[in-house]
């Protein structure tokens, strides 16, 4: 099952003893804090966990898939995320499974 | 942004905190985050945007100082995709800031 803001705050409750109502709030705002920064553009970093950097694409040709119609997609700033060391290895000590290579 | 600098601004926003229980708890999601995705499984952040791993098969390779074949074994890289209300107001603000406060000197020579 999916990690969702509402598993994170009962965690919270459970393991640093807020009530359920300043864990949820503090979740809700820790995202909020993300998208606000992002959205003025400036990049998050996240020590151990990753960094949320900015991007501004060019416009560049592109077809519909569907119709094979040629369109133009417009210039637009995206974010991009890079996992952060601590996260990498974490990921590949628990999933690298000997028994389920090749 | 960096972790300290969230984690004053959640402080100023939840003046009935103590700033060590908010500093707790910031380490404590982003450990929470860490290990759902340690454990394959996905996160879902409404709004903001979901985390889920993208497996690498192993394929051949070679060190290139020593021009050694070797076959990579097969690992899972962790993605992000943003959620709708980040990638709109992300986009929408490029109108508004035009320069990216990254600090990187890498595309700093185009205006």
């Amino acid at each position: 099952m999916a990690l969702t803001k509402a598993n994170i705050a009962e965690k919270l409750t459970d393991v640093i003893g807020l009530n359920k109502r300043e864990s949820t709030d503090l979740v809700e705002l820790f995202f909020k804090e993300l998208i606000g920064s992002l959205s003025t553009g400036n990049i998050v970093k996240l020590s151990g966990f990753g960094n949320f950097s900015l991007r501004d694409k060019k416009s560049r040709p592109g077809r519909n898939p569907k119709t094979g119609e040629l369109v133009m997609i417009a210039p637009r700033r995206v974010v991009n995320f890079h996992a952060g060391q601590k996260l990498k290895a974490k990921i590949e000590r628990n999933t690298s499974d000997p028994a389920a290579g090749e | 942004m960096i972790k300290s600098e969230l984690i004053a601004k959640l402080a100023t926003k939840l003046p009935h905190l103590p700033e060590k229980d908010i500093a707790d708890c910031v380490k404590n999601i982003l450990d929470q985050m860490t290990d759902a995705l340690a454990e394959k499984g996905r996160i879902e952040i409404r709004g903001f945007g979901s985390f889920c791993l993208h497996y690498r098969p192993p394929r051949n390779a070679h060190n290139p100082k020593t021009g050694e074949k070797v076959r990579t074994h097969a690992k899972y890289s962790p993605h992000f995709k943003p959620g709708k209300e980040l990638r709109e107001l992300v986009d929408a603000s490029r109108d508004r800031i035009s320069t990216l406060s990254d600090s990187s000197s890498a595309d700093t020579n185009d205006d």
